[in-house]
This record gives structure tokens, C-alpha cells and sequence, in this order.
């Protein structure tokens, strides 16, 4: 029977009195990615560095790649890369040295060459760190965790100061990990990219994990609806039929504007309907502007994305009593 | 040690020379101040006849550079490097690898050897050359003992040493606020003579610069009445050096203070 990548139940970690981490469970497959979320202070790099063999824990129990971090020696480190939230690779090194330099650390490192074209950096192999940009620094980063051919990938915010370009290029470069069978822990602030990336979602507050599974998953647990909206002047509230009408709400997404803007044409009033019966209200609104003879060009249905799910979820254990602190 | 184990220590080695090298604060440091201190104190003090049958003055000043080199070479260097691999979370990273921890240090420890030997040989050179210094032959099996002691004691301290400072921008006060003093009673830029106080000896000799210092100039003074083989001053220096590998294994840390 295949054995997941990371097996944690009841993980405790308390400073005196303070418990950061209060009873983790995670569970991360082999060859699977697995996003970590929530909010700073939520206990996620105390548990990352518990499962990274840097921290010891005060309870629970702890398998990563079948052993546990705290008593692991360097066989289990050859097995693991780890790209840290913040680190500075030597400035005076080139990015080749600097990965040559790594991979002798490791008894079967991938070849230097090729670690350079997977981050993307072989056209700069010969450049000075210290004058690579941010994100090219990042993916030497990345480079110096992936050269010793690690079967599990700590992922600590891995894209945070990237431009767009520069984000999606190391998507698709992590989305290929998947292909090499990498395990990939995940840790980011950044929900398009859990969304795009992950396999499965974990999000902690204030040191427990409030929800699991995947993004749709994770949005019916917060039960979040879909967002139907269009301009009132297309189908105006008092056309709508009774159920409708009692659902739609009248917003106003032009705060500020209002003052130097007279004229109706501009104007960003949206009429919103939130559901999880998406099908029937189209339906009901595009009979209702038939009816009226008009267009509906205005109509926008928006899924939930997973930051409305996340804000949710962690609005909701801010809320909930048994989570204050 | 395995082979292995040597390959990886050469390789951080070539590496960490590399970066020694390449960085100008770190390089000026260890190789352009001593030199720059050896042609300010022959231009201050001149380079007389000490006594009527030798040695010239310059021979004092010799020792004392040659010192000064071994300590910027493996305590400055040492310290800092450090400190600031620390703070930026390269020691942190190295940890995450099973990268063996006194592997990755013994090449910061075999770059000041190589750095200390270069300095040793580049310094006699210019004494000889420029100062009309010369090395007594018979003594140098007993300067590189002295060496050898020396930079393993100065590295180990400047390791120990790391666990005071609290972040990069205060290494450099922190390591001058060390040294600088000490040189100077020392015997690093001028020997003590019988007109020094004995207070300033007495503080010379509780710490280890001196006990280099003093153990390198019977190399080059034929009417010194040191022992040929400064057991004394090796015993010293490695008294401090036992405590600054206690401290390493103690309390040593591998992620960032600040």
C-alpha cells in the first residue's frame, strides 16, 4: 500500500502559555500538491518547520516520508528540498557556481545543467547573483531545492514579489514538478495561485485547521453562493418577479465617483443576486428582459473564487467563539 | 574521513575562497589592511639598526603583520561571513541539506589556512625585499605550528563569537570592538618593549593574539631569548581555542536573530 508523503495528527505547538499550532491534522498523498493557507500568525510556518526537521513539536504525531523530522538524519534530507520564505543565495557567486556549489551537498543531485534549464535560468548561469532581479532569484531558489532530486518540496511562498509573468512561468514550472512525481507542500498568501496549483487545500487559523478538500469543496463548506449581477437599467427591480425581488440587492460599485458623475449612463449601480440555483435565475431574467424588450448585455455570473471562499471561511472562525484567543 | 566527506570539503572550499575573493570589503580586509599597516609602520618608525650588529626594525613589525593576517583571515572572516549567512538564512538552508555541518565549516576553516599561508609567504617576501628582514630558516617548523594553532583557534573563536552578535549590520562593530584594542596591546603593530606598561602586558596575556604574535617573532629576531619552540604560547592559544569549540558545539546557531 502506498504510504501518503505527510501524515500529521494532533499536532500541538506552545510558547508558555501561547499554543501556535492547536491539534494540525494534514494529510498530503504521494506526488501530490497540497496548498497550506491562512493567515500570518495562523501557526502555518511554526507547523511547516515542525514538518521540516527545524522546530520540535510538543505533541503529536509526525510522519514525513515515513520518518519523523525531529529524528532524522541525512538520509531523509536527501529526500527533501525546502525553499524558504526569505533567503539570499551568495551575491558574488554565479547562479551555475551556486547550484554546483548545492548540488555537492547531495550524494545523487540532478545535473547541474539541467536544474538550470527546469527554473529557467540557463540563460543566465554565467551572471553574478547579486545582479539577478527578484524573481530570478527566487527560481535559483527554487533550483537549490530541486537539485538534489527531492521526492517531497517544501514550498514557502515561493512567488511573493513576482510580476504576472514572472508568476505564471513558475506555475507552470511547479505544475511540471508534478510530472517528475514531486510531493509538493505549498505555502502561499496568493489564492489564484492555491487555485491554480493545488490538488487540495488546507487552511489553518489560529492554529487549527478550519477546512479541507478542494477548492469546490472548500466552497461549499464556507457555503458560498454564486454571484448573478447586471445593470438595473436593463431589467429594473420592480420588473423582477416576487421570489427574485426579494433576493436582489442594490449596490453601489462606484464609491467616490458619485460626487462628479450626474449623468444615469455612468452610472455603477448593479443589481445582485447571490444562489447556489444559477441555471432557473438566468432563466427567469432573461424571460423578464424579453418581456421588457430589452438587451441584457450587463449580466456577469461570477463562481465563487477561492479568496471569496478563504475570507470567508476565516471570517467565519474569527467569529466563532472557540477559536479567540 | 570518507571521500566523499573530502570532495565536499573541497568543494566548499574552492568556493568559499571564491567569495573571499570576489567580495572587495572581505578581500580588503584580509589581504590589502595588513599590507597597508606593514609600509605605515616602517614609514612611521623608520627601519634602524635595533643594536649595533642587528636586526632592523622592521623584522618587529614582520611578526606582528603576520598576525594580523592570521587573526583578519580566520576571526574577522570568519565572524562575519557568518553572521551574515546566518541572517540571510544560508546556514538555515544548509541545515535543510544533509550536508554534514562541520563539512560546510571546515571549508570556511581550510579557505583561512590557504588565505593565512599566502599572507605568510607574501609578508616575509616583502620583508625581505622591501626591509631587509630575513626569516631564520631554523624556526620555521615552529612558525608553522604556530600557524597551524593559530588559525584553527581564531576560526573557532570567530564561530564562538557569532552567537554574541545580534545581526549582520552590527557585525563589523561588534568584531572591531574586539580586536582593534587587543591588537594594540598585542604586539600586533608595535612590540611591547621594557618601557610598556605591565598593565597592558598582563591584558595582552590573557587573550591569544599576543601569545600568536609573540610565538612568530623568535622567525625573525636572531638576539631573541625566546624558547625556539613557544610551548607556552601554543598552550594559551589553545586553552582559548577548546573554549571556542565548546562554545560552537554549545550554542552555535543556525537560523536567523533578527
Amino acid at each position: 500500500m502506498k504510504s501518503p508523503a505527510i501524515e500529521v495528527t494532533g499536532l500541538h505547538k506552545a510558547y508558555g502559555a501561547f499554543e501556535a499550532v492547536a491539534g494540525v491534522d494534514l494529510h498530503v498523498e504521494e506526488g501530490e500538491i497540497l496548498a497550506f493557507l491562512g493567515p500570518n500568525g495562523a501557526g502555518k510556518t511554526t507547523t511547516v518547520e515542525i514538518l521540516e526537521g527545524f522546530r520540535p513539536r510538543t505533541a503529536g504525531e509526525v510522519s514525513v516520508l515515513g520518518q519523523d523530522p525531529a529524528k532524522v538524519g541525512s538520509d531523509w534530507r536527501e529526500r527533501v528540498g525546502i525553499v524558504l520564505q526569505e533567503s539570499q543565495p551568495e551575491e558574488y557567486l554565479t547562479a551555475a557556481e551556486t547550484v554546483i556549489m548545492w548540488a555537492s551537498y547531495f550524494a545523487d543531485p540532478r545535473p547541474v545543467a539541467e536544474v538550470l534549464e527546469l527554473v529557467g535560468l540557463d540563460e543566465h548561469r554565467d551572471q553574478r547573483v547579486g545582479r539577478l532581479s527578484g524573481g530570478q532569484r527566487r527560481r535559483l531558489d527554487l533550483a537549490l531545492a530541486l537539485v538534489g532530486n527531492p521526492e517531497l518540496l517544501f514550498l514557502d511562498e515561493p512567488t511573493t514579489g513576482f510580476d504576472p509573468t514572472a508568476r505564471r512561468e513558475a506555475w507552470a514550472m511547479i505544475d511540471g514538478l508534478r510530472d517528475l512525481g514531486v510531493t509538493v507542500l505549498l505555502t502561499t498568501h496568493y489564492m489564484d495561485e492555491a487555485q491554480s496549483l493545488a490538488d487540495r487545500i488546507s487552511v489553518i487559523a489560529a492554529g487549527q485547521i478550519i477546512a479541507r478538500g478542494t477548492a469546490a469543496e472548500l466552497a461549499e463548506t464556507a457555503s458560498m453562493q454564486t454571484r448573478i449581477s447586471w445593470n438595473p437599467q436593463d431589467v429594473p427591480l420592480a420588473d423582477l418577479p416576487e421570489q427574485l425581488r426579494a433576493a436582489a440587492e442594490l449596490l453601489d460599485t462606484s464609491e467616490g465617483q458619485r460626487e462628479t458623475s450626474t449623468d444615469p449612463a455612468e452610472s455603477q449601480e448593479r443589481l445582485v443576486i447571490l444562489t447556489d440555483e444559477v441555471t432557473d435565475t438566468v432563466a427567469v431574467l432573461l424571460e423578464t428582459a424579453a418581456r421588457l424588450g430589452h438587451k441584457i448585455e450587463s449580466l456577469e455570473v461570477q463562481a465563487p473564487t477561492l479568496e471569496d471562499t478563504y475570507l470567508a471561511l476565516i471570517g467565519d472562525a474569527e467569529r466563532s467563539g472557540e477559536l479567540t484567543r | 574521513m570518507s571521500s566523499r566527506g573530502l570532495r565536499q570539503l573541497a568543494t566548499q572550499t574552492r568556493f568559499d575562497f571564491v567569495l573571499l575573493w570576489r567580495n572587495p570589503l572581505a578581500s580588503f580586509f584580509t589581504v590589502v589592511l595588513p599590507l597597508i599597516f606593514l609600509f605605515v609602520l616602517t614609514a612611521l618608525f623608520g627601519n634602524e639598526l635595533v643594536t649595533p650588529v642587528g636586526p632592523k626594525l622592521a623584522s618587529r613589525f614582520v611578526p606582528g603583520i603576520i598576525a594580523l593576517s592570521v587573526v583578519q583571515a580566520s576571526f574577522v572572516n570568519l565572524a562575519m561571513v557568518t553572521v551574515i549567512r546566518r541572517e540571510t538564512s544560508i546556514l538555515k538552508r544548509v541545515r535543510g541539506t544533509p550536508m554534514r555541518p562541520w563539512v560546510f565549516m571546515g571549508g570556511l576553516v581550510a579557505t583561512s589556512y590557504v588565505v593565512i599561508a599566502l599572507m605568510a609567504v607574501l609578508v616575509v617576501a616583502i620583508g625581505w625585499a622591501v626591509y631587509d628582514v630575513s626569516l631564520l630558516w631554523e624556526t620555521v617548523p615552529s612558525l608553522i605550528v604556530t600557524l597551524l594553532i593559530g588559525g584553527a583557534v581564531f576560526c573557532a573563536l570567530g564561530l564562538a563569537f557569532t552567537k554574541v552578535v545580534p545581526n549582520e549590520t552590527s557585525a563589523p562593530p561588534f568584531i572591531n570592538l574586539v580586536v582593534l584594542p587587543l591588537y594594540f596591546v598585542s604586539d600586533v603593530y608595535v612590540p611591547a618593549s621594557d618601557d610598556t606598561p605591565q598593565a597592558i602586558t598582563v591584558i595582552g596575556d590573557i587573550f591569544p593574539i599576543r601569545h600568536l604574535a609573540v610565538a612568530l617573532q623568535r622567525g625573525f629576531d636572531p638576539l631573541s631569548d625566546e624558547p625556539m619552540w613557544p610551548v607556552t604560547n601554543w598552550l594559551v592559544m589553545a586553552a582559548w581555542g577548546v573554549v571556542g569549540v565548546l562554545v560552537v558545539i554549545r550554542w552555535f546557531r543556525w537560523t536567523p536573530k533578527g
